[in-house]
C-alpha cells in the first residue's frame, strides 16, 4: 500500500510529460521557420507594396506560407481585401 | 578512404569529447585506423580526456599553417596502435580554422586512415560548422533535457543545411542520436525524458543510451578513455554503441534500473 502510493504520487509529480510537450511544440515551431526560404519576410512586404499602390490594406491582411512536400514546394499568398472594396463595386 | 564522422551536440558539457574518445577508442581496438580531431580551437580538452597533454608540441592549426607536418603534430595512442589523436591549439582564435585548410587535412589523412572523428565545440560558430562540415557521419550527442533536446534539433537543421554533401546535393550525412546521461530511475518515476521521448521529439537512428555513471568522471580524472573501463556500465555502453556503428544488431542495455536494491533482494530472499 504504502509502496503503491509511492509510485503512484511520483508518477503524477514527474515533471518530464511537461518537459515533452513543451518540446513538441517548440521543436514544430523551429522547424517550420527553418523550412521556410530566408526571402520570405521581404517578399511579404513588396507585395503589401505593390497591393497598397491600389488597395487600402494593412500588413495582417497579407499572409505568406511555404510548404514543403515531398517533391513540389507551395508558395500560397492570401490577401484580405477590405469590404469598402465589394461595396464600391 | 576514411569515413569522417562528426560528434556533435549544440549545447556544451553533453559529453561530446567523452563520446569521441570512446569512439575513437573502440574504433581503434577492432583494427580500425582512426584519428580523433578537435576542433574546439582555444579550448582544447580531447587531450586531457585521452591522457596525452604531456605529449602536445604541434596542433591542428600548426598543420593548417604548414608549420608542422601531419607526421609531427599527430599523436599516437599508447594503448592502442591504430589511434591517433590530433589536438586543437590552445593559442589561437577559432578562425584559424580555415575550410581549405580543414579539408587539405582531411584529405590527407583519408589516404590512411578508416575513420576521421571530429569532436566539435560547443555553440553553432565557425568551430561547430567546420567540424560537420565535411562529415560523412554524425553522432548527435543529447541529454534527456529540454535545452539539450532543443539545441540537437537545431544541429540538425545545420547539418542538412551547411554541409559539404548538403551545399554539393550528395547523398545526406547520416545522422544517429546519441543519448547520454540516462538516469532510468529519474526516468521510471516520470522525472526525467525517456529514451521514447526524445526518439519521438527527434526522430533519429538510435546509436546508443549511455546511464549516468561515476565511471565517466573517474575516467576523465585519470586520462583513460572511459570505454576502456569494462566494469562500467558506460564502458559497456559505449561498447554497444561502436559495435551498433560498425552495423552489429546489439540489444539496447541499461535502459532500466538495475534490480539491485531492496525490493530484488526482498524478492529473491
Amino acid at each position: 500500500m504504502g509502496l503503491l502510493d509511492y509510485f503512484i504520487s511520483s508518477r503524477s509529480k514527474g515533471t518530464a510529460n511537461v518537459a515533452k510537450e513543451r518540446l513538441q511544440i517548440l521543436v514544430a515551431h523551429d522547424r517550420a521557420a527553418r523550412d521556410r526560404p530566408s526571402y520570405l519576410p521581404q517578399l511579404q512586404e513588396e507585395i503589401l507594396a505593390v497591393i497598397r499602390k491600389y488597395v487600402d490594406v494593412d500588413l495582417s491582411s497579407v499572409s505568406v506560407n511555404y510548404e514543403q512536400e515531398d517533391s513540389h514546394e507551395v508558395l500560397e499568398l492570401n490577401i484580405i481585401l477590405p469590404d469598402t472594396l465589394q461595396n464600391q463595386a | 578512404m576514411a569515413r569522417i564522422i562528426v560528434i556533435t551536440s549544440g549545447k556544451g558539457g553533453v559529453g561530446k569529447t567523452t563520446t569521441s574518445a570512446a569512439l575513437s577508442m573502440g574504433l581503434a581496438q577492432r583494427g580500425k585506423r582512426t584519428v580523433v580531431i578537435d576542433f574546439d580551437v582555444g579550448l582544447r580538452n580531447l587531450d586531457l580526456i585521452m591522457g596525452c597533454e604531456r605529449r602536445v608540441v604541434y596542433d591542428f592549426v600548426n598543420v593548417i599553417n604548414k608549420e608542422a607536418n601531419l607526421n609531427q603534430a599527430l599523436i599516437r595512442d599508447k594503448r592502442c596502435d591504430h589511434l591517433y589523436v590530433l589536438p586543437a591549439s590552445q593559442t589561437r582564435d577559432k578562425d584559424a580554422l580555415t575550410k581549405e585548410g580543414v579539408e587539405r587535412v582531411l584529405n590527407e589523412l583519408t589516404q590512411n586512415h578508416d575513420f576521421i572523428i571530429c569532436d566539435s565545440p560547443a555553440g553553432i560558430e565557425h568551430g561547430a560548422t567546420m567540424a560537420m562540415y565535411f562529415a560523412d557521419d554524425a553522432i548527435v550527442v543529447t541529454n534527456p533535457e529540454v535545452s539539450s533536446v532543443r539545441d540537437s534539433d537545431r544541429m540538425l537543421g545545420i547539418l542538412s543545411s551547411r554541409s559539404r554533401r548538403a551545399e554539393n546535393s550528395e547523398e545526406p550525412i547520416r545522422e544517429y542520436l546519441l543519448l547520454t546521461r540516462y538516469d532510468p530511475y529519474r526516468v521510471l518515476s516520470g522525472e526525467m525524458l525517456s529514451v521514447d521521448d526524445v526518439q519521438e521529439i527527434l526522430s533519429l537512428n538510435l546509436l546508443g543510451v549511455i546511464p549516468e555513471s561515476k565511471a565517466v568522471l573517474s575516467a576523465s580524472n585519470a586520462g583513460v578513455p572511459v570505454i576502456l573501463d569494462r566494469e562500467s556500465d558506460a564502458g559497456r555502453a559505449y561498447n554497444d554503441m561502436v559495435s551498433r556503428y560498425l552495423g552489429e544488431d546489439v540489444p539496447h542495455r541499461f535502459l532500466n534500473p538495475e534490480k539491485k536494491g531492496f525490493l530484488s533482494r526482498l524478492f529473491r530472499g
